[in-house]
């Protein structure tokens, strides 16, 4: 199969999330890649704060547009997007954060109403693959995870103290996750995940071994359109990877399409998976959305942004290109230049609508 | 010897050899990469010591040991079994 060519569309596709530096957001690749397939039409970024700095990238995003947190509820939500449609059509939205995933679930009807597109799993789909959840949907189904502990209150540490075996990882129910090697630290750990992300707080045995990234797009009927798996080569000591490479492996590969099938997921994701040293693999985590790296499934020959443009517009697409194993990715930081009106257009009127000049 | 493993490495000319399987990479250096080849190539320990023989003009003595020595390293890498 030949990679997806998107020159014919004139639609107005908007992404999320276009922070980059050391904790990048998904955005900015996504919507590079649905440039590399040669989509001319607009591309409209959403953004939370005024200093993600892919607003002051050039040919990324056409308009941006300050939304709501996602925290702030359906109707705030609603009322900025229609508030955004009077400016501009939009025909595809592709979220790539966490935490705004589900208010795009929960509001596809009104989205459709709307003329926007997403292609997105299920409320259901989604739920499953929750930190908090995955221990007891995945074993059942011969899917193995690494043991662990769902605490809703620091004593829960203490009374596991004679169970766990240090070092531990804990993480934070949506974002971060710190290894602990002992009690205290794990009470610090759980005490400042919990100021910042709230309950419950996950406690998970590490596994050691190669631990591998895989970015799918999932049917919703339990195949996989596409599937790239990498192996971090840089890992940053926030343990963002920053460099990688793709990896050939008919077993891990089995693997992740029996977790895309246990879910029926539909859209994009990213499997976290370690072959531990018994030779066995085990699931970390499911993100539920493309992640900040996904530029190297472009890169290695199967655009997966591109294709989850089509799918969301309805079309049919059979199994994506091959990847080609060994495509390697490196991240870099850079400085960008702009202007001080372009932060004072974002800051005040919350968008910013490039002129040709500006892009 | 089983060289399955060692039959999916992308080896260049350069002596960079990758792993496609997971990903890992390493470095040999010219005689070392000669030795992959061979086995690649399908040839036998005895065969390896006839060839690395022409190729460097030693005796078979000079390389028996050294070469022993690399397929151990190869094993503790799981890239060949016996």
């Amino acid at each position: 199969m030949q990679n997806l060519n998107l020159s014919h569309l004139n639609i107005t596709v908007a992404v999320s999330g276009l922070k980059t530096g050391d904790n990048p957001q998904p955005g900015v690749p996504v919507i590079r890649s649905i440039r590399t397939a040669g989509f001319k039409g607009k591309i409209v970024g959403f953004v939370y704060d005024a200093m993600e700095s892919g607003i002051y990238l050039d040919c990324i995003a056409d308009e941006v547009y300050q939304m709501p947190y996602p925290s702030t509820g359906a109707e705030p939500f609603l009322m900025r997007l229609d508030y955004i449609l009077s400016k501009t059509k939009i025909d595809v939205i592709i979220p790539t954060l966490d935490s705004e995933v589900p208010i795009y679930i929960r509001l596809e009807k009104e989205l459709k109403e709307r003329g926007i597109h997403t292609f997105l799993p299920t409320e259901e789909q989604f739920n499953l693959r929750d930190k908090i959840k995955l221990a007891q949907f995945f074993p059942p189904k011969g899917i193995d995870i690494p043991k662990t502990h769902i605490l809703q209150s620091a004593d829960g540490i203490t009374k596991l103290k004679d169970e766990l075996e240090f070092p531990v990882i804990v993480k934070g129910r949506l974002y971060e996750a710190y290894k602990a090697s002992n009690i205290s630290e794990a009470y610090k750990h759980f005490n400042d995940l919990a100021a910042k992300w709230g309950l419950p707080i996950i406690l998970q045995e590490i596994i050691d071994g190669d631990e591998f990234n895989i970015v799918i797009v999932g049917d919703g009927k339990g195949k996989c359109l596409g599937m790239v798996p990498q192996r971090k080569l840089v890992i940053t000591d926030k343990g963002k990877g920053f460099g990688g490479v793709v990896v050939k492996n008919p077993s891990l590969e089995s693997y992740a399409e029996k977790v895309i099938a246990a879910l029926s997921w539909r859209g994009p994701c990213e499997l976290e998976i370690i072959k531990g040293e018994d030779g066995k693999f085990y699931l970390i985590e499911i993100n539920p959305r493309f992640p900040a790296w996904v530029r190297l499934a472009e890169g290695s020959g199967q655009n997966q942004p591109a294709a989850t443009v089509l799918l969301a517009l309805g079309e049919k697409l059979d199994t994506l290109p091959a990847f080609r194993p060994g495509t390697l990715f490196i991240r870099h930081a850079e400085d960008l230049i702009s202007d001080i009106s372009l932060l004072g257009d974002i800051s005040v009127n919350g968008e910013l609508i490039r002129t040709k000049e500006e892009k | 010897m089983n060289t399955d493993q060692l039959m999916t490495l992308a080896v260049n000319k350069n002596g960079f050899i990758f792993d496609p399987e997971n990903g890992i990479s390493y470095t040999v250096n010219e005689t070392g990469l000669f030795i992959l080849q061979q086995m690649q190539k399908g040839q036998q320990e005895q065969e390896i010591i006839a060839s690395l023989c022409e190729e460097y003009e030693v005796l078979p003595d000079q390389v028996r040991s050294d070469l022993e020595h690399y397929c151990a390293m190869l094993k503790s890498l799981n890239l060949v079994e016996d």
